[in-house]
């Protein structure tokens, strides 16, 4: 029993590990992706609206399936072990697909700022960055983490497909609990159910704390 | 109209030079496996009784057998894509049974079976019986009842053809692939620890790791290995011996005795009028050195 726990613990953590990485890759290749939604520059606008296309509507394990095994093959490699190569590529996958959604998420929030406002930060003669960074983007983030809060637990869920690529995290877990103890196969199953539902609970408070201090209603 | 001419007449042209595009030949398959033309018949035993059985007696009056196998593993139970029956060893030996118990190879419905999902199914009743590389253990052995073992494999490491891995002694320092959470994963990172060890979730994948070079073995059960070793003539070679022991065995319902011994039966018959190495040189290649285990009555 003690070993199971262990396992499930080490599996735990491996999870966290992918989410705290992606977590912040998406929240930032989200917004650089969205930035680029807005600019007046056609060509930026061109290149990410066909980056989202494209990405969002690929199944995550093929991008996965694309960055583990494709990206080795033109030779690019992270970190000299594979394990530190496998869970960089994972990461690569997981924060591609999910700035999609975080990007989409943005501009809807970027769509609900009074566009009075950015006249008005145009007319002082600040530029588009500043724009974005100091007026637009704040109030955007701040109208958005609602959906943005259920884009982050669906993200924590899709971290399961990594376990396919050589990441030990949970399912991996699972699938060694398994196989090990045959006779307890439902009790497994509905326990890492219930670690993810824990976890996914714990974000969920998170934004909701978040959301009372910050949201702004329109 | 003259328009509509040109039209036709072009891409007609157009189709008439794609053709040039087409390839000479068809590519080979990855390699011919071990399998002699013709498939082993077994004769369907006429007159089964087992009525003490619940789960014979369910099947005999529907008429099916459901058994649950493996259909990702070649050489032991492997549905090639675009062919709807699986076949391997594990299949072989679930036609041997089935026939010992009175279904012909057309009553047997082949249900997919992962290593997860044994133990619910049989429980469930979802299939009447499990023969899908299926590890005998006590912890199973609680809900479960298993007949055989029917062939005693035992880890073994794939390398490439012209690989020093001689053992796992060998291993210290190389990357080992094997499928995650299995038994062979967790031996290597409790036993191995100086083995890199890496882990993705079919066995294909890592076969494609050891073509490419991006690991220097993939390790599970023999059998596994041979199969592998066997589609992909002349590439790879299983090295060394078993180091540890995997005993195979058909999985029933807990508590059908009657049924377990009929199985038990069938199984010892196989191997004493020679089906049993049909059934294996038909699949796995060369049986010669491979020993028949004594199947266990507990």
């Amino acid at each position: 029993m003690g070993e199971l726990i262990q396992m499930f613990l080490s599996g735990t953590w491996g999870t966290l590990s992918l989410f705290g990485v992606t977590l912040v890759g998406c929240l930032l290749g989200g917004t650089i992706l969205a930035a680029m939604r807005v600019s007046p520059t056609p060509v930026l606008r061109g290149t990410a609206a066909a980056y989202v296309s494209v990405v969002r509507n690929t199944p995550l394990t093929l991008v996965m399936f694309f960055c583990v095994f494709g990206l080795p093959y033109l030779d690019i490699r992270f970190g000299s072990t594979a394990a530190m190569n496998s869970f960089v590529l994972a990461n690569i996958a997981l924060i591609a697909y999910t700035s999609c959604f975080v990007a989409e998420t943005l501009r809807s929030g970027i769509a609900t700022v009074p566009v009075g406002q950015a006249e008005a930060a145009r007319a002082i003669g600040l530029p588009f960055t500043q724009v974005l960074g100091y007026i637009v983007l704040p109030q955007a983030f701040r109208t958005v983490l609602p959906p943005l809060g259920s884009v982050i637990i669906a993200m924590l869920k899709n971290t399961s497909i990594a376990s396919a690529f050589n990441n030990r995290e949970l399912i991996s877990a699972m699938r060694g609990a398994i196989e090990l103890r045959g006779d307890i196969v439902i009790p497994l199953l509905l326990a890492t159910a219930l670690v993810y539902l824990l976890l996914a609970v714990v974000i969920g408070r998170v934004f909701d704390v978040l959301e009372r201090k910050l949201v702004i209603l329109r | 109209m003259k328009k509509l001419s040109t039209i036709i007449a072009g891409s007609a042209i157009g189709l008439l030079a794609l053709t040039a595009c087409g390839q000479e030949g068809t590519p080979e398959a990855a390699g011919e496996g071990g399998t002699q033309a013709e498939a082993p018949e077994y004769t369907v035993a006429e007159d089964v009784d087992l009525s003490d059985s619940d789960t014979w007696e369910a099947a005999n009056s529907a008429g099916t057998l459901k058994v649950g196998v493996k259909m990702d593993q070649p050489g032991l139970g492997n549905t090639e894509p675009g062919s709807d029956a699986p076949e391997g060893f594990d299949i072989e030996i679930a036609k041997i049974t089935a026939a010992a118990l009175g279904f012909a190879p057309d009553q047997i419905e082949w249900v997919e079976t992962v290593s997860a999902n044994r133990e619910p199914f049989l429980q469930q009743g979802t299939v009447d019986m499990v023969v899908a590389t299926y590890t005998i253990n006590d912890e199973r052995k609680k809900v479960v009842d298993f007949a055989g073992p029917y062939y005693v494999a035992g880890q073994d490491l794939l390398v490439a053809a012209d690989s020093d891995i001689a053992g796992p002694d060998d291993l210290a320092g190389t990357t080992v692939c094997s499928v995650d959470g299995s038994t062979p994963a967790q031996n290597i990172t409790d036993e191995y620890p100086d083995a890199e060890l890496v882990t993705y979730d079919t066995y294909s994948k890592c076969v494609t790791d050891l073509q490419s070079g991006s690991v220097d073995a993939v390790t599970t059960d023999d059998a596994i290995l041979r199969g592998y070793a066997a589609q992909y003539e002349g590439e790879f070679k299983v090295a060394g011996d078993p180091f540890t022991e995997e005993p195979y065995g058909v999985g029933l319902p807990k508590d059908d005795d009657a049924l377990r011994d009929a199985v038990n039966d069938a199984l010892e018959a196989s191997m004493e009028d020679g089906t049993w190495t049909e059934a294996f040189e038909y699949t796995l290649g060369d049986s010669s050195g491979v020993e028949q285990p004594s199947v266990d009555r507990y």
